[in-house]
């Protein structure tokens, strides 16, 4: 079963960190991918660029419309994501709890639906 | 077979739906990995049961047969159904394959997935009373009173989040417990606490639902006597020991100051005596272990005045050690006005309110207008008497403050 791990916090804190600080998270991300890798829980994951490069698209009456930002403002934003492959929610929990934004934001685990095979 | 065995096998049947059914049910679960699905196989197994025992026999071991006829039903049901969809064809296989053994913790693996942290809170209240317990979803609005839609819409949201999310069958391994541990107790003390002083309504108590509270709390004391499962339990029944002496037969409220000790239940309370010593002696206790050691200094007083207020406060001061809340100093003020008198205790309560709080908490509101009363400010008295009847919402306790207020006179 395939978890997703939605990666949220106060996007605006990564910028003011001093160097060192922010070489330390990234390690931690480093190590986080290459255990759960090692381990076979690891599909796919990726960083976002921050919410002022996010771009909301619509159609409304067969029309376009695209506007500036991303669809909620909250006082958390998405910031990147784990995919995972986990044998049910408790592991799935366990491993999102090692994320290490877990520790500042929030983690939002999400099942991915699975299509039925035809 | 006679008439006579033909009966007493059909009120076989009905005992051990009676005794066994939930954890025929939970067994069920774990073997099917789906709640409609076990639902009715229960049923379906049921109803053989009622057919063939009365000519057949009672099986030496009932729940074990019960147990297959329920799993082999169910797979005659995939089976049809898979006409219709062909990957069930494949999940009727796997079942076909795996033995229908009963385990004895098949409830408690029930309990943690109905406890799951990952359901809203008032859905495991619901799917707890209705899965584990039996409850029927009448039984469970009526105690929480909400509407029957309301409680069916919560328990149908919850198992379609345990089926989509795959929240599993499991009691959580060792590492896990602590943290899991904790969410199952506190709902079977919020079922217990609606037992004991439902919130609001025309009665005081309800007994059915602190019954299974009780009975929730004997079966995870059994399967995992961890000092705080024992510690919740010797708390539940201490109180319930209790029942008989908080209202008159009228219904109306009489505080433990007041109550008829003679009409305490001792087997209860020697029972929680037994349970608490046991919650106790790891250390550093929990704080259901302490709310426990609390409720048995009172059990243990031959009357009000001989209690012992110094070791009731000392509890308290361990109890905000482990589990600070405005309720628990607020017990702990009116502990110390017992042992230092209602100055102390009046001086510690206004600090609370003054905070604000518990500003809104009736019973902070009626404590103190019970000092002022004993202090002989009678002006003071009703001012609070008022705002707590204000904010009260159970009749019974609205008698009581009424009452409070006539004797101040005018």
């Amino acid at each position: 079963m395939k978890y997703l791990c939605l990666i949220y916090s106060d996007e605006t804190i990564w910028p003011k960190l001093p160097k060192a600080e922010a070489e330390k998270w990234m390690a931690e991300y480093m190590a986080f991918s290459e255990s759960t890798q090692k381990s076979g829980h690891y599909v796919n994951a990726n960083r976002l660029q921050g919410t002022h490069s996010a771009t909301t698209v619509r159609i409304r009456d067969g029309k376009l419309s695209t506007t500036d930002g991303p669809f909620a403002e909250t006082k958390e934003q998405l910031g990147g994501y784990y995919l995972l492959e986990a044998k049910d929610l408790n592991e799935a929990i366990q491993l999102a709890a090692r994320i290490p934004g877990a520790r500042v934001g929030s983690i939002e685990v999400r099942p991915i639906a699975d299509l039925p095979v035809k | 077979m006679s008439e006579d065995a033909a009966g007493s096998a059909r009120e076989t049947v009905e005992a051990v739906y009676r005794a066994d059914s939930r954890r025929v049910f939970a067994t069920l679960i774990r073997l099917l990995g789906d709640f409609d699905l076990a639902e009715e196989a229960l049923h379906d197994a049921f109803v053989a049961a009622l057919e063939q025992w009365p000519t057949d026999g009672v099986p030496a071991n009932p729940r074990a047969w019960l147990v297959s006829v329920g799993r082999f039903k169910a797979i005659d049901t995939i089976r049809r159904r898979a006409r219709f969809d062909a990957s069930l064809s494949e999940l009727a296989d796997r079942l076909e394959e795996t033995g229908a053994t009963a385990a004895g913790d098949d409830q408690l693996r029930l309990i943690f997935t109905c406890c799951h942290p990952a359901l809203p809170p008032d859905a495991q209240v619901a799917l707890t009373l209705r899965e584990v317990c039996g409850l029927t979803t009448e039984e469970i609005a009526r105690a929480f009173l909400t509407s029957p839609p309301t409680v069916a819409q919560r328990i149908v949201r919850a198992k379609a989040k345990i089926r989509d999310a795959h929240i599993p069958y499991q009691v959580p391994s060792h590492e896990e417990i602590p943290a899991r541990l904790g969410n199952v107790l506190h709902v079977i003390y919020l079922v217990f606490n609606e037992g004991y002083s439902a919130s609001s309504g025309e009665s005081l108590t309800r007994r059915d639902l602190s019954g299974e509270a009780i009975r929730l709390g004997r079966l995870l004391a059994d399967l995992l006597p961890e000092p705080e499962t024992l510690g919740l339990l010797a708390l539940m029944v201490l109180h319930e020991s209790r029942r008989a002496a908080r209202t008159t037969p009228s219904g109306e409220l009489i505080l433990l100051h007041d109550q008829d000790r003679s009409r305490w239940n001792r087997e209860l309370i020697a029972e929680g005596l037994v349970l608490v010593r046991r919650a106790l002696a790891p250390r550093p206790a929990g704080p259901y272990a302490i709310q426990a050691a609390i409720s048995a200094v009172h059990a243990e007083a031959p009357d009000a005045a001989a209690t012992d207020w110094r070791e009731i406060v000392g509890l308290y001061d361990a109890l905000l050690q482990t589990e600070a809340s405005p309720v628990v100093e607020l017990n702990r003020a009116a502990a110390m006005a017992m042992r230092d008198g209602p100055e102390a205790g009046l001086r510690l309560i206004d600090a609370i309110l003054a905070r604000g709080d518990l500003s809104d908490y009736h019973l902070a509101h009626s404590a103190r207008a019970d000092l002022c009363r004993r202090l002989g400010r009678s002006a003071e008295a009703r001012v609070s008497y008022e705002r707590a009847l204000q904010l009260a919402k159970q009749e019974p306790e609205r008698r009581f403050l009424e009452r409070r207020i006539r004797d101040l006179g005018t």
